[in-house]
């Protein structure tokens, strides 16, 4: 059996909860004081997921970089692993808002998009 | 001398939403003033997630917050001025503003909004000891040159202060390879949302140290090390140094309202907030001078940034329409804070000119579990609402309705606290 402690932030409160887990199956969730907590620590210690967001180098525009994120969240483990392939990525002005930038990043099956206009000079 | 109804002094979200407003409240002459390249305001930099819950029910990062507004003002074709640096605005309403193609030039406003903004405080306002070798950024400063220019400010990384974009930006540079070592904070409590110490410091192993401070800068040309210490009664304790060699020190200490011009106006300014005082219409001392967003209060969300710059907006247009409503004229309320609640926005109530609902905005001074925050009327206690938690980092808001405080019998004084029980 495994014990994970998690601070929760569905809301300020930010519960103390502690979660009891064997494998994929949990076993118990203690400290929570409502119904999102208890959902919050159960995704966490399964599949914890986070969106990504950083920058894209873009030639030909008004801007160096462009703002990017992931369209969903990705798994937390593939956030290193996004990061490089989008350090490594460039692409061309002119970009809109929800372009997709890089397809499929670090095969998650979540594109990374951007998330301004930029125009070209 | 050119005119306009109403100037906007500021094209960030607050600017942005006022003139939204203002021009749906049914105003064409209206000019906003920005001293960027670009509308948005701080938000281009702000390239995370988490915007816009409230206003548009889903997670948006800054710059597609931003768009959302900068769209409406192109679509409404609304007059904008950008790298205008506003010089002045008089008592009576004459902007004085200059960029390069105009040179220096004035206008009369009809009325004018102020949505100037916060600046970070800078290192020069903290007195921390130690050299002052390069190296050491606001956190909003690395959080340009990381989002907009792409420079890495460095590679080791120490963080004063919680705050909310120092979080942000530990975890921003550690994406982008650099060793975040220390976030210190000198308050026994963070000045972040939760959420971000969870998502910013935890996810990557990143101590906060609570109740710390730095004690010294080491380094002639580029900083080398920074030693922070724990902080007992205002003081650091002696032995309880931690020496971390770095390039880099990151300052989230806090923001301030950004009132040159504003205290130039002649617009009476809250010791507390360090921005305007205002009314109910979130109009100053001057009548036809409104001010919101960070400018008046520093704000934890965006979206509540907006909500109040709506409401400026849609006064504004009010002024302009209805004429000079005097603010003195008919009953006025005073609202006081006390007993753990620092201020109010805003700070007094003209019952002719309240809207039906009126949300009156505060912080709290401490953290408080299970506390409660009370309302009076004069001595009658009429708001008694439990909150489970309440903290310094996150903004509280109570609701005021008009059919209430008019049944409210010369109703004088309304006093906003923090109770126990």
């Amino acid at each position: 059996m495994e014990k994970r402690n998690l601070t929760c932030i569905g809301c300020p409160m930010g519960c103390q909860i502690t979660v009891e887990f064997e494998g994929e199956e949990i076993l118990s969730v203690k400290g929570n004081t409502c119904a999102i907590g208890d959902k919050y620590a159960r995704n966490e210690v399964l599949h914890p997921e986070r969106t990504v967001t950083s920058t894209v180098y873009i030639s030909g525009g008004k801007l160096p970089r462009v703002p990017c994120k992931t369209a969903s969240n990705i798994p937390k483990d593939k956030i290193f692993e996004c990061m490089k392939v989008i350090n490594h990525a460039a692409v061309k002005a002119p970009v809109k808002i929800g372009d997709v930038l890089v397809e499929d990043v670090a095969g998650t099956g979540v594109n990374v998009v951007a998330t301004r206009n930029v125009e070209a000079v | 001398m050119k005119s306009y109804d109403i100037v906007i002094v500021g094209g960030g979200p607050a600017g942005l939403a006022a003139a939204v407003s203002a021009r749906e409240s049914g105003i064409e002459s209206i000019l906003i003033l920005e001293r960027d390249n670009e509308l948005g305001g701080i938000l281009n930099q702000c390239i995370h997630n988490g915007f816009g819950l409230h206003t548009f029910k889903e997670e948006l990062t800054g710059p597609e917050y931003a768009y959302r507004f900068i769209e409406k003002v192109y679509e409404l074709g609304i007059e904008y001025k950008l790298h205008t640096m506003v010089m002045d605005i008089s008592h009576d309403k004459i902007v004085t503003a200059m960029n390069r193609t105009d040179g220096m030039f004035q206008i009369q406003a009809g009325a004018v909004i102020l949505a100037m903004g916060c600046r970070e405080r800078p290192r020069g306002a903290l007195n921390i000891p130690g050299y002052r070798p390069a190296g050491i950024y606001s956190a909003g400063t690395a959080q340009r040159l990381v989002n907009i220019e792409g420079y890495m400010p460095g590679h080791e990384v120490v963080i004063l202060g919680s705050g909310d974009i120092g979080l942000i930006m530990a975890r921003r540079m550690t994406l982008e390879g650099a060793t975040v070592k220390v976030v210190a904070e000198l308050m026994p409590y963070s000045g972040g949302l939760k959420r971000n110490i969870v998502q910013c410091l935890d996810d990557f192993g990143i101590p906060l140290k609570l109740s710390h401070t730095v004690v010294d800068i080491e380094g002639r040309e580029r900083v080398k090390a920074v030693t922070i210490a724990r902080v007992e009664n205002g003081k650091p304790v002696p032995g309880t140094e931690e020496r971390y060699t770095c390039d880099t020190l990151l300052l989230s200490c806090g923001l301030i309202p950004e009132n040159e011009l504003s205290r130039s106006a002649g617009v009476e300014m809250s010791p507390i907030t360090n921005g305007p005082v205002v009314n109910e219409s979130l109009e100053t001392n001057i009548p036809g001078v409104f001010a919101c967003g960070n400018v008046l209060h520093v704000h934890d969300l965006v979206d509540y940034v907006s909500e109040e710059a709506r409401k400026a907006g849609a006064n504004a247009a009010r002024y302009i329409k209805d004429g000079c409503k005097d603010a003195e004229a008919g009953q006025v309320i005073e609202i006081a804070a006390t007993d753990g609640a620092r201020y109010t926005v805003p700070s007094t109530i003209n019952l002719d000119r309240m809207e039906d609902l009126l949300t009156v905005r505060f912080r709290v001074g401490a953290v408080y579990q299970n506390a409660f925050v009370s309302v009076y009327f004069d001595d009658e206690r009429v708001q008694h609402r439990k909150k489970k938690i309440m903290a310094p980092g996150e903004m509280e808001q109570v609701i005021l309705q008009k059919k209430k405080l008019a049944e409210h019998d010369g109703l004088k004084k309304i006093t906003i606290k923090i109770e126990a029980e």
